[in-house]
């Protein structure tokens, strides 16, 4: 379920823009099971991991929360591919015993490049170790992408105001109810 | 100058009764919010208080808490980030609308506490928090803007648990300055922070686009929290734990 309104800090009017139903669960691509590349968390951080083969590549057990911070990292400086998805391949990483819990990634690889990470099972630790695992370091585009082809729910940015808001991408992904 | 507030749910309760009752009760805290802290409003608590005709004692509590994240946020900004801030008379006026955003949203997120196995994200004016509760669920992903072009994504972030702040002057009227010296901050064009809270996220994106070139070396500082940083002639870095500080 999608819906918008128009909150105002500095005004009385709150103007209900546009109200949307969204079913779906997920928008997102669902990711092969065949594994021809497989990314052990941490190991994404190497940078182009499309080397990655088969198995159990010693799983680098430093730690499970940086672990898939790393992959975010690696794919954020090494995000220097062709800025082009077309020939991209998400591949599910095998799962990982950390000493707070299994982690698992997914990993995009397109031109050699990783190009995205995203987290799939995290411990479910406490405190600093599970806000670490809650999020991963911002993946940088080469290229800028649209937001359908970045498969993205929401956006932020500091042109969401109420007059940017109408040309705004937020726009266009909440008329799309993704 | 209003924001758009959009919310998202997936999972068990994404429509249905439970999910139009806690929208509900969300912008209701919202629009709460909005009467105590409007700086637009004259007969609002913080317009009072400005005005000094009331003391900070006799305001809702929440006025007490949002000025005190308001002066820690101060002290650890070294003054780059404060709730007052030179009028264009000279005189010093209060706005705490830096802290209030964040802070709103967090609260009113707390209105969907009651969906279980369900996901939300809840963003007001290109601020947002998540939280992921769905079986299987493969969390958030959330988009930077670029700041360049409004119409497209520099970065994308996953997010299971936690908020994302971008502080910038990507859009005419959107003003932030400095509150040490009433000028406006050029060398950035965007700063995106991803933490646990979006109180302080939005309140170190916008203490980091003021701070400008230090805005990395004091991000670094701050524990937790990852982002993007845009400067203006559109090179963007990435900061936090996982980049090894880099």
């Amino acid at each position: 379920m999608k819906r918008i309104v128009l909150w105002s800090l500095s005004t009385l009017t709150v103007l209900v823009l546009l109200l949307s139903y969204h079913t779906s669960t997920s928008s997102r691509v669902p990711l092969g099971s065949e594994s021809s590349v497989v990314a052990q968390a941490g190991t994404a951080g190497a940078g182009s991991g499309s080397s990655g083969s088969d198995g159990d590549s010693s799983g680098s057990s430093d730690s499970g929360s940086s672990g898939s911070s790393d992959s975010g990292s690696g794919s954020g400086s090494g995000s220097s591919g062709s800025g082009s998805d077309s020939s991209s391949k998400t591949v599910d990483g095998d799962t990982v015993q950390t000493q707070w819990g299994p982690v698992q990634v997914s990993v995009t690889v397109a031109g050699g490049k990783v190009t995205d990470v995203t987290v799939l099972q995290q411990p479910n630790g406490n405190g600093r170790d599970q806000q670490i695992n809650s999020y991963a370091l911002p993946i940088l585009r080469q290229e800028a992408l649209s937001a359908q082809s970045a498969n993205i729910d929401m956006v932020s940015g500091a042109t969401v105001t109420s007059q940017g808001y109408v040309s705004s991408l937020q726009s266009a992904l909440d008329k799309a109810g993704i | 100058m209003g924001m758009p507030v959009s919310l998202a749910l997936r999972g068990r309760h994404a429509t249905g009764p439970h999910a139009d009752a806690a929208w509900e009760r969300a912008l209701a805290e919202l629009r709460r919010v909005d009467a105590v802290f409007s700086t637009y409003r004259t007969g609002s608590w913080v317009s009072r208080l400005g005005r000094g005709e009331v003391g900070p004692d006799e305001c809702p509590p929440e006025v007490r808490e949002v000025l005190a994240r308001g002066e820690a946020a101060r002290v650890a900004s070294g003054g780059a980030f404060d709730v007052r801030r030179p009028g264009p008379d000279g005189t010093v006026v209060l706005d705490p609308s830096g802290v209030v955003k964040g802070w709103a949203v967090e609260r009113a997120l707390h209105a969907f506490d009651a969906l279980d196995g369900t996901d939300v994200c809840l963003s007001a004016g290109g601020d947002l928090a998540c939280r992921t509760r769905a079986e299987g669920s493969p969390g958030w992903r959330i988009g930077v803007e670029d700041p360049h072009d409004p119409t497209r994504v520099l970065a994308v972030v996953p997010v299971r648990d936690g908020a994302v702040a971008t502080s910038g002057l990507a859009h005419r009227g959107a003003h932030i300055v400095d509150p040490r010296t009433g000028a406006v901050p050029t060398s950035l064009a965007s700063v995106t922070v991803v933490g646990p809270d979006l109180t302080w996220a939005d309140i170190d994106a916008t203490t980091a686009f003021v701070l400008g070139d230090d805005a990395l070396t004091w991000l670094a500082g701050r524990p937790g929290e990852v982002g993007v940083v845009v400067r203006a002639d559109g090179t963007a870095s990435t900061f936090g734990d996982a980049a090894g500080r880099g």
